[in-house]
């Protein structure tokens, strides 16, 4: 059998395992498409601009599911350290300054992920448990700190909510902070010694200590820089919806999972990148779109997203085995 | 019988621990007694029968992170049903609610067992199915209870013959816990069924080579754990009176507890008494920080701390069991 | 199958083949057992003995051939259901589960309790308890237990797969007793073993594989140790070494690296010798004499229980494998998944090495990495057509990108364990090549081997490991295959050290 009669779905299989961004790409064009049927007019260069406005905090929260993900690990706690951020900066910014209140905000998220890595790189707690603790607890730290806090006021600086929800010539502003993190962190997976060892921690875990690498170095260091993204995205996301709020970046933990699983990242590990991640953030919130067009419930939605999770990752693993 | 003690010296420790709070309590309090057991029951019920899932699905091997979701359906089931419904009817709503409890528990564990994704990614993706179901059923917490079932968990039991002052020192809600404990597991135990689950945890491929049917009996497992999620939903709709479509903070105080009270992350080791005892230990820890008047979230954060320590110490022991 | 014949085999095996992806493990293997009849399973390492024992055992499936137990299809698909036909196994792994006691375990498998007591006092155990937890056992008393629990199932057939290695010689005799009387109360047994001495004692033929096929079942006489050898090396192995070994190790000087009755894990028990700078040291052992524990130490994978070790004069030891590479000993496990990264590219795998360093976590300088990664490549003729993930390569250049890493990254002392299994011949002879070549810019290579030729062809020496110790150090030029398989099986003892 020759190589031009394979049957088109395994061709297709093979493209998606090789270079998951082709079909994904294409799968984001249809789901646009049909959007446009369903309700004709509705994508407009506003509309697309307000599509990507919406996409890059989910996009930046989805980083530390893809950077953790590539180590076989996950960070269910980026939500809350996200969420912690903007709250600590925004009541503090009256009474300190909004510089002085973005480090220390920036400085509870690496707390944050610090702990995570303690956690996960000396005792060896799997990810999943070790971050769904720390959100917990950071979690009641926000609710202490808000009891003692809220008295003085919010201030949300002016740059973050021309970031979050500003335009220029009809582009989102939060652009100018998203495409070089996007392009630092692309270049930084295959180009950066750390980089090569996440896919590579992740890939085979004991074959990079065969190779002399210290596994809990780079597991550390990954939480750790898991915290600080979650904290950034924390300010972008506060500029776009302008209120501090205690549940601010929960609703998009399990939309950050799904980006990075449908953007082709393995939640097993070794494969994937960042720029699928952007791909599958794109991709769902078109279709959060398309079902609120469809008066879906937010139950539904869990569902659906839950299940193309599970889905995709039994995908791949067909796909990691019939190699 | 130093063997019996030996073999049980963790969960005999547990006890002591237990013992040694209550009396701190009682030194906090001095007015400490039965309605104080009586609060102290109700709020660890829900949270002790959460455990008593984990621990058997962990015992066979595994971890169900939906838990905790599953409660949440059951609770607005039951709530939703039984809103309205007479005492017969509801009887039948809970037998009903324990049926599909098992039967989620039943489809975790068949993804697992066909998937062959692991079973933490399986289960975090129900999780988020099964939180999706619960909000679908009930959008916002509502729904009634049976005043029979309300009646259930509440005061002291009443036994013929022993006189009420003794009486009242047995909270409902312990016996309750230990009914369900007794007619779901002790049955599981003295069958070969629960062999299995230890053999399966222990060492699969030893147990397939003793002619364990593995992946039959994982699903099993799966099945009580949702059976025992169904009897926690029951729990919290039973402490409440409605159902709660959110998930409470079930997941990770469930594993806690099961990593405290001696059961390995991992399988094959531990029973289903120590993770009774770790709920009780970490609730009285609660109620005794609330009694010295500490702020709740401070509470919150306290207890979320241990919790976490005790799953890094966990970490460590199992990581040092398979070092050697 | 109308009837059965009173002279038909117990277990008769015939003409069964398997195949993983591309590796052939079977080819043709066969085993007739005739009731009350010892039959020795034996072969060479990689001879496919383990793949014909799981496809006995029901744990593979074969893709040709049949397995008859009493003259039915025994068409077995899990072990319970081998159990059920009358086949049972007693692994080198006990399956015995360790978190449970042993009353449970019994229970598990519906063992008799009376018979297995009765086994367990026969076979010389005294002081077992019956709550006793099995985790908690000896290694010695668990394989005594498993044999026990099979002997109670009352089995047509008994599998011993390498049951005395773990034994102390009293309850070796007390097995080898119980396995002749079985044998002669009519209860047929496969044997499998190293040791030559068991086998003369026990069994009543021996049936040798060879490449994946049975080459022939031989009656054990005095004296068929050699013809056993033979069968197991076949006839045209060669006889000639193809490298040509003109460099003599410089035999003075400090070694490089010096061992010193070195002990780790339960089966490596003191092994001591010398590797000298610009020499190839072979390492010939059959499986499980220690050598896996030998390499793990020695690459920092595993803490040595006693002994020195000694780089250049210096003492060393090794907390993690970066502490083993930093001392220059770089190490090639034997089985290839262990070191690649399958999902990731030739060029990543490569340059592993050389960003495991903290320091080196920043941007990697593409140049420098792409001319090593290359020259590794071609002087090491990786092909690399089939680019992307490792896993698409063939066997014989994934082993050679194992290799690369360390020559892209610089050789001192390389250690390679057993670095030609399961590859093809011309990738064979360019990896002796390229060790030979490495020794002779002056590196030092510690090389075992599980195919005996092999020595000729790359090694200057080679210590021959049986029981956790060195039992010979023999010569290049001395090391032929029937002597080197000799000493491997312990027939020519001689306490020696390099």
């Amino acid at each position: 059998m020759s190589s031009t009669e394979i049957p088109v779905t395994r061709r297709l299989t093979r493209l998606m395992a090789e270079n998951p961004l082709i079909p994904l790409i294409l799968l984001l064009l249809a789901l646009v498409l049909v959007l446009e049927i369903m309700q004709p007019g509705i994508v407009s260069p506003f509309w697309i601009g307000n599509t990507i406005k919406v996409a890059i905090p989910l996009a930046m929260l989805a980083a530390c599911q893809t950077l953790t993900m590539l180590t076989g690990g996950i960070d269910l706690s980026a939500g809350t350290v996200a969420t912690i951020t903007a709250f600590v900066m925004a009541t503090l910014a009256p009474l300190l300054g909004v510089p002085e209140a973005v480090v220390i905000g920036l400085a509870c998220a690496v707390l944050a992920g610090a702990v995570n890595g303690f956690g996960i790189a000396i005792c060896r707690v799997h990810p999943l448990i070790m971050s769904l603790g720390t959100g917990l607890i950071a979690n009641g730290c926000l609710l202490v700190y808000q009891r003692y806090v809220i008295a003085t006021g919010t201030i949300i600086p002016d740059t973050l909510v021309w970031l979050g929800t500003g335009r220029s010539f009809g582009i989102p502003n939060g652009l100018v902070v998203f495409i070089p993190f996007a392009a630092l962190l692309i270049w930084g997976q295959k180009r950066t010694g750390f980089g090569r060892l996440l896919y590579a921690v992740g890939s085979n875990e004991p074959a990079t200590r065969l190779s002399g690498v210290r596994s809990w170095q780079v597991y550390f260091a990954l939480y750790t820089l898991s915290g600080l993204i979650a904290g950034l995205t924390g300010l972008i996301l506060i500029g776009l919806v302008k209120t501090p709020s205690l549940s601010l970046a929960l609703r998009l933990d399990l939309p950050s999972v799904a980006a990075a699983v449908v953007g082709g990242t393995s939640i097993f590990g070794g494969r994937g990148g960042y720029g699928g991640t952007i791909v599958g953030a794109l991709i769902l919130t078109v279709l959060t779109t398309m079902l609120t067009l469809l008066h879906m419930p937010e139950g539904a939605r869990g569902i659906l997203f839950g299940l193309i999770i599970l889905a995709v990752t039994a995908l791949y693993i067909r796909l990691t085995e019939k190699g | 019988m130093t063997r019996i003690l030996s073999k049980n010296i963790w969960t005999l420790g547990l006890a002591a621990l237990l013992a040694v709070l209550l009396v701190i309590t009682k030194l906090i309090q001095p007015d400490f007694g039965v309605s104080g057991l009586d609060s102290l029951g109700r709020a660890a019920l829900p949270f002790a029968l959460a455990s008593l899932g984990m621990a058997v699905v962990v015992i066979a091997g595994g971890i169900d992170l939906s838990l905790a979701s599953m409660m949440a359906v059951t609770s607005v089931t039951a709530a939703t049903l039984m809103d309205g419904a007479s005492d017969g009817q509801s009887v039948l709503v809970v037998l009903f609610v324990l049926l599909l409890g098992a039967a989620m528990g039943t489809v975790n564990g068949t993804l697992v067992v066909v998937s062959r994704v692991p079973d933490i990614v399986v289960t975090l993706s129900m999780l988020f199915v099964w939180q999706g179901t619960a909000l679908l059923i009930l959008n916002a917490p509502g729904g009634a209870a049976a005043p029979w079932l309300r009646a259930l968990s509440v005061g002291g039991v009443t036994l013929p013959f022993v006189p009420e002052a003794l009486t009242v020192w047995l909270p409902k809600s312990v016996v309750f816990l230990f009914v369900c404990l007794a007619v779901v597991w002790l049955p599981i135990r003295r069958s070969k069924l629960g062999l299995m689950f230890y053999a399966v945890g222990s060492d699969a491929l030893a147990a397939f080579r003793s002619g364990v049917p593995v992946g039959r009996t994982k699903i099993a497992a799966y099945a009580v754990t949702g059976l025992f999620a169904a009897l926690g939903g029951i729990a919290v709709t039973m402490s409440t009176g409605i159902g709660e479509p959110i998930p409470g903070p079930y997941l990770l105080a469930a594993v806690a507890a099961v990593v405290l009270g001696g059961v390995v992350l991992g399988g094959g080791r531990g029973g289903l008494i120590g993770p009774v005892l770790a709920v009780f230990i970490l609730r009285l820890v609660r109620m005794d920080l609330t009694l010295m008047s500490v702020d709740p979230n401070v509470t919150t954060i306290v207890e979320g701390s241990i919790m976490v320590v005790v799953v890094m110490f966990g970490g460590v022991v199992a990581m040092r069991g398979r070092r050697t | 199958m109308t009837q059965q014949e009173p002279s038909a085999p117990v277990l008769d095996a015939q003409g069964v083949s398997k195949r993983f992806s591309a590796v052939v493990a079977l080819r043709d293997a066969s085993l007739v057992l005739n009731r009350g009849e010892v039959v020795a399973l034996m072969g060479a390492n990689g001879a496919g003995k383990s793949t014909f024992v799981k496809i006995l055992t029901g744990a593979l499936t074969p893709d040709t051939g049949h397995v008859l137990i009493r003259g039915k299809d025994a068409h077995v698909t899990s072990p319970a259901e081998a159990r059920r036909s009358g086949l049972v196994p007693v692994y080198q792994e006990p399956s015995l589960i360790p978190d449970l006691d042993v009353a449970d375990n019994l229970r598990l498998g519906n063992t008799p309790v009376e018979a297995f007591r009765h086994w367990v006092n026969a076979l010389g155990i005294t002081a077992l308890r019956m709550d006793d937890m099995i985790g908690r056992l000896p290694l010695a008393t668990l394989r005594i237990l498993d044999l026990a629990r099979a002997l109670a199932a009352e089995p047509d057939v008994l599998l011993l797969d390498e049951m005395t290695a773990a034994l102390p010689t009293d309850l070796v005799a007390r097995v080898l007793k119980v396995a002749r009387e079985q044998a002669d109360a009519g209860r047929s047994i496969i044997y499998i073993s190293h040791r030559f001495a068991e086998i003369a004692a026990l069994c009543d033929r021996a049936t040798v594989l060879r490449d994946g096929a049975t080459v022939g079942s031989v009656k054990i006489e005095p004296g068929i140790e050699e013809r056993i050898v033979e069968m197991m090396l076949g006839a045209d192995h060669p006889q000639t070494a193809v490298a040509a070994k003109s460099l003599k190790a410089a035999s003075q000087g400090t070694p490089r690296l010096a061992l010193r009755g070195l002990a780790a894990g339960s089966r490596l028990n003191d092994v001591s010798f010398d590797l000298r700078q610009g020499e190839v040291l072979g390492v010939v052992a059959l499986e499980g004499q220690g050598q896996d524990e030998l390499f793990d130490v020695l690459a920092g994978n595993r803490r040595a229980l006693a002994g020195t070790v000694a780089i250049d004069g210096q003492p060393a030891s090794f907390r993690h494998p970066a502490d083993a590479i930093a001392s220059g000993l770089t190490f090639v496990p034997g089985d290839r998944s262990h070191a690649l990264l399958m999902s990731r590219s030739v060029r990543e795998n490569i340059a592993l090495p050389l960003v495991a360093r903290l320091s080196n976590w920043g941007a990697i300088p593409l140049r420098d990495e792409a001319t090593r990664v290359t020259a590794a490549i071609e002087r090491l003729q990786i092909d690399t057509r089939a680019q992307g993930e490792v896993r698409r390569l063939s066997g014989g250049n994934q082993q050679k990108v194992t290799i690369a890493r360390w020559i892209a990254k610089g050789v001192r002392t390389l250690l390679l364990f057993d670095p030609t299994r399961g590859i093809d011949i011309r990738t064979k002879r360019q990896i002796y090549a390229l060790v030979r070549d490495l020794a002779a810019q002056g590196a030092a290579v510690l090389f075992y081997t599980s195919e005996l030729s092999e020595i000729r062809l790359a090694c200057d020496r080679a210590v021959v490991i049986f029981n956790g110790r060195v039992v010979d150090v023999i010569d290049a030029a001395d090391a032929d295959e029937p002597t080197l398989m000799r000493a491997a099986y312990g027939l020519t003892e001689k306490e020696r050290t390099a």
